[in-house]
């Protein structure tokens, strides 16, 4: 893969800086979304979570469901604010 | 992992790694910092990021004020950018009470040379256009306060602490603390034994938990506060937006996301529950969309939760255990710890290797509740 390479589309992450952080040491999928904030755009890691899960575990010789996954936060789906704050049904 | 250390701090969120930092910068060596999760996985990394210097008592405005100096070149002093935003803190009030209070907080902080200020709902809305002015009489406003990247600024203590010699434990839980005699042994954690006579209990949220282990009771609990941020919009206005009566902070940040949340002391669960709520998100969208209507229209994109470690006074407890020799506590910093961090960090650092600090703390000591000399900040969300 290219540095250049985009992984991140929401926050424009690439594939160089991920690598970066790798090699700096920080293998876990939090640490690498608080470094480079992949996942953390509009669509919450929907595409870029499972492509920086396979290359964790390339870079640490496991297999990648001995990755540890990052907490889905809600809403699954952005909702506009006026939507909520309009929404009384209990 | 490491046998012996001059120095154990247990929690590797912001102050750890800015306490870690300061000592290592004045020389002390063996240092450990040990997280039991990974680096800002607490309460730092879910911080709403602000810094302000716009508080209710003389100590917090004093603290706030130097760590607002030190934010100024720590991208330089760190080697990594933080992302300083000046973008300032514009506080607005809903009631003559609070009009009154305002009045003598910023007398008090322009005698300590903070450049806050009175405005009229007029001015508030020149700060930022789109606002909706009902219900609101007046309000504050410093153009010096601002936000950071909370969670650039935690690895940059901590990589900075650790090109200076502190060696930084990820996944590594403290269990047990063994002492004699009112001195401490050592640390005992899920990686072994770690022999030393100084610890300092860094844990924010689990402070508590650590004390007890240690066998020192500290009066701290810790509750949930939850924060929502929405996608990136056109730059709207700078400013933090801010009210502690009507109860909510949201600002725009660098990015472009508008972030924000509000405290619910009565309702919020107590303990350490980090779960998010829908009943948060649509009280949050109500008070945003209610203050700048133009944000109807925005969407949420995520919302998360933290704990505050709440003192009985909603000041931090800074300073050794009286009945525990080489027991140092930074913690309660009841929701204002992230952007205190550079200057507490420091005076925790100066403590433990001179015994005397640059500002005076004593009076953030633990004795004080048992003296009843409570110093209650009455600007707190």
């Amino acid at each position: 893969m290219k540095d250049e390479t985009i992984i991140c589309r929401c926050e424009d992450v690439t594939w160089g800086e991920i690598r970066q952080a790798l090699e700096k040491g920080y293998t876990t999928l939090d640490e690498i979304k608080r470094i480079t904030r992949a996942g953390m755009g509009r669509c919450q890691g929907k595409t870029c979570r499972r492509i920086i899960l396979r290359e964790i575990a390339k870079f640490c010789h496991k297999d990648i469901e001995e990755v540890a996954m990052s907490t889905f936060r809600p809403p699954t789906k952005p909702v506009k604010l006026g939507t909520l704050a309009g929404d009384d049904d209990d | 992992m490491i046998k012996r250390a001059d120095i154990v701090i247990i929690g590797g969120g912001v102050q750890g790694c800015s306490i870690a930092y300061n000592l290592a910068k004045k020389g002390a060596k063996n240092i450990v910092i040990l997280e039991k999760n990974t680096c800002a996985s607490g309460s730092s990394g879910r911080c709403g990021a602000g810094i302000r210097q716009q508080f209710g008592t003389k100590m917090n405005c004093m603290l706030a004020r130097e760590s607002m100096k030190t934010f100024e070149t720590l991208s330089e002093e760190l080697d990594y950018d933080i992302e300083l935003n000046r973008a300032g803190y514009l506080i607005l009030a809903y009631t003559e009470k609070e009009i009154n209070q305002f009045k003598k907080n910023v007398l008090l902080e322009q005698s300590l040379d903070i450049d806050a200020k009175m405005v009229t709902p007029e001015e508030a809305k020149e700060i930022v256009s789109c606002l909706n002015l009902e219900g609101i009489i007046g309000g504050t406003f410093c153009s010096t306060d601002g936000n950071v990247n909370p969670l650039y600024t935690t690895f940059a203590y901590a990589e900075a602490a650790q090109r200076l010699g502190a060696k930084y434990y990820p996944f590594t839980e403290v269990t047990e603390i063994k002492t004699e005699d009112g001195r401490i042994l050592s640390v005992i954690t899920n990686k072994g034994e770690i022999l030393t006579s100084i610890v300092v209990d860094a844990a924010g949220g689990y402070s508590g938990p650590v004390g007890k282990m240690a066998g020192v009771d500290i009066p701290v609990y810790s509750q949930r506060h939850q924060i929502l941020v929405t996608e990136p919009i056109e730059p709207l206005w700078k400013p933090m937006l801010m009210s502690f009566s009507e109860n909510y902070y949201f600002q725009q940040l660098p990015d472009g996301g508008i972030l924000g949340g509000f405290g619910d002391p009565e309702h919020e669960i107590k303990g350490d529950n980090i779960n998010s709520t829908w009943q948060f998100s649509r009280t949050m969208a109500k008070k945003m969309v209610k203050l700048v209507p133009i944000l109807n229209e925005v969407h949420m994109v995520r919302q998360w939760a933290g704990l505050y470690n709440m003192s009985p006074d909603s000041q931090p407890i800074l300073g050794e255990h009286p009945k525990l020799k080489g027991f140092y506590m930074s913690l309660g910093f009841s929701g204002h710890g992230f952007m205190l961090a550079p200057t507490t960090g420091k005076l925790i650092a100066e403590l433990i290797l001179d015994g005397k600090t640059s500002i005076p703390i004593d009076k953030l000591d633990i004795g004080r509740f048992k003296r009843g000399e409570l110093i209650i900040e009455p600007s707190v969300v």
